[in-house]
């Protein structure tokens, strides 16, 4: 097994014995990254030279055998839209080409802490807005399975990334399935935690109420461990919830004896190819064959998810884009007449067509006249979608469904038609409007390209989604299935 | 509901954005097909639901009251398109 296949837990184990340095592990990783990318795309920049410095200096730490925790010296990726100080932090924008930070995102700083060595910036869709990654304003990012293929988005960087063993692990985030679809298509483990549960700080606003930072990983239990290290109170977000925060890779036992799942009929309607409902009907049986029980629900609001979503997650966007004013940073377009067109210039120049559309759209549902008919009426159907959730939750343990409704689709099969890629999210879309945990993990594939298994659960529950999602890991090979690169 | 040509041009002044021809008129299109498929949501009676804005039930979140460092003014220019004596510089906001 090559050294990127590994589990955290083996690499650690090799670095505490000795076997290997973390010089080489991280040399392993730019080897590999060498190798791969130019086929790939998931980088947008990478951090040699920080990355080898800081590798000197956490063996010498080793050396002197000093207390580390389980990320210690292990190379990750970090999605471009969470902040990194000293490192461009592009969110794939031009707007943003030249953007350095001068302080770092509670996340990425957690992940430093615990001797995580950054190994750089991971493509996305611009500012997060998209679900295939080809909104990158500098290059899409492919498929590690089929390179004809999307990555799934807006987080494909850094699926892609793990999928093609550059990084151990990475961080995305999730606004309406940003983490939870790229996994699926890429075939490996995608969390997006609870609304509150990891600090937002630093991580670049698209819709505030909606975005949430997440690992990705090979398997459940490396996405225990990186959920550890970033979840948590943080007194720099005023959304952060105040949670104890358990022991996540305790609740890996291996038991699902008795455990209630809800399946949303929904989930498995018009629109679902029927390669995918079947792969979900098998991870239902496996379930069943380890002592749980499921039965079929409704979640009656989930067919206008999609349109609630994308009225709010915009109107956020509109709000929270109108900073990028080419004042204070970012790129500031020349020779404007007065500071308004400096703000129009900066703008039109800096900003993709997919995060122009989303700022129309926001700007068109809050403006004087239509905030009424559209934004509290998206509101107030939030409302709706998250007491399907609450409802259900009083009666199961855990929802499941698929991730997405097909596997992979072709790049460029669906530019040009937003309301199309849009549909996508649609097992994704409901679950962030909840504000409920979720994660993805692969559950079979069609014509080799991955498909995704969405286990869904109560607020601040990650641990019976962890256990469940572990379960179905351990009698299944899935996971195991690796992109020939 | 339908958007026109006009409308956008409203609302891209508003977001201070600056279209091109081409642009405005794929957005009038966009824009409609998106907005009538946001129609289905008046299929739904929500005169007695109230609003979510925000799903942990937080509100007005406090912190103490005290003094603490601010960034560095170096620092905070290090990313300012243009300054000048620690100061980020504009164009003229009035015109003279």
């Amino acid at each position: 097994m090559a050294l990127f296949d590994l589990r955290l837990q083996d690499v650690h184990n090799k670095l505490k014995g000795k076997e290997l340095s973390v010089a080489e592990l991280v040399d392993s990783s730019f080897e590999r990254i060498a190798k791969t990318d130019s086929a790939i795309g998931a980088f947008l920049s990478l951090n040699e030279d920080g990355a080898r410095t800081q590798a000197a200096e956490l063996d010498k730490t080793l050396q002197a055998g000093g207390e580390r925790g389980l990320l210690f010296g292990l190379p990750a990726g970090i999605k471009d839209n969470i902040v990194t100080e000293g490192l461009t932090t592009t969110c794939a924008s031009q707007f943003l080409s030249n953007y350095k930070p001068i302080y770092n995102s509670t996340a990425a700083g957690k992940l430093n802490a615990a001797g995580a060595v950054t190994i750089g910036k991971l493509n996305m869709d611009e500012f997060a807005m998209g679900g295939s990654n080809e909104n990158s304003s500098f290059h899409p990012t492919r498929n590690p399975w089929n390179t004809d293929y999307v990555p799934g988005g807006s987080s494909g960087g850094s699926a892609a990334s793990v999928a093609a063993g550059q990084v151990y692990f990475s961080l995305g985030s999730d606004t309406g399935g940003s983490i939870r679809q790229p996994a699926a298509y890429c075939g490996i483990v995608g969390l997006k935690p609870t609304y509150g549960l990891v600090s937002r700080f630093g991580l670049v606003a698209f819709a505030s109420s909606l975005d949430q930072i997440g690992p990705l990983t090979k398997n459940v239990e490396d996405s225990a461990y990186v959920l550890q290290a970033i979840a948590g109170y943080d007194a720099s977000d005023s959304t952060s919830a105040k949670v104890d925060i358990p022991d996540y890779t305790a609740a890996l036992t291996g038991d699902v004896k008795g455990l209630r799942i809800g399946v949303p009929k929904e989930y498995l309607g018009a629109g679902i190819d029927p390669r995918v409902k079947e792969a979900v009907m098998d991870a239902l049986r496996v379930y069943e064959s380890l002592g749980a029980t499921w039965e079929e629900i409704s979640l009656p609001h989930t067919e206008y998810a999609i349109a609630a979503y994308y009225l709010l997650a915009s109107s956020e966007a509109s709000s929270n884009l109108a900073r990028f004013d080419g004042v204070r940073y970012g790129v500031r377009a020349d020779n404007p007449d007065n500071l308004i067109d400096l703000y129009r210039k900066s703008r039109s120049q800096g900003f993709g067509p997919e995060v122009k559309r989303r700022i129309m759209l926001g700007t068109y549902a809050l403006s004087s006249g239509y905030y009424d008919a559209y934004y509290l009426k998206a509101q107030k159907v939030r409302t709706l979608i998250k007491g399907d959730f609450d409802k259900a939750f009083q009666q199961y343990d855990l929802i499941i469904g698929p991730t997405a409704p097909t596997p992979a689709f072709r790049i460029g099969e669906q530019v040009g038609d937003p309301l199309t890629m849009y549909l996508n999210d649609i097992c994704t879309i409901p679950v962030s409007l909840a504000g409920v945990p979720a994660i993805s993990v692969p559950c079979g594939q069609a014509d080799g390209l991955p498909i995704g298994l969405q286990i869904i659960g109560k607020a601040f529950d990650e641990s019976t989604v962890l256990r469940a999602a572990h379960a179905f890991e351990a009698h299944t090979d899935y996971h195991k299935l690796r992109p020939q690169l | 509901m339908s958007i026109t040509l006009k409308d956008v041009e409203h609302v891209a002044n508003l977001a201070r954005l600056e279209l091109s021809d081409a642009e405005k008129a794929q957005f009038t299109d966009q824009l409609n097909a998106i907005l009538k498929y946001a129609e289905k949501l008046n299929e739904l009676n929500t005169d007695e639901i109230e609003p979510t804005s925000h799903v942990l039930p937080i509100t007005n979140v406090m912190r103490d009251d005290v003094r603490k460092e601010s960034l560095p003014i170096e620092k905070v220019l290090l990313n300012a398109p243009d300054e000048e004596d620690g100061q980020i510089k504009v164009p003229a906001v009035l015109e003279s």
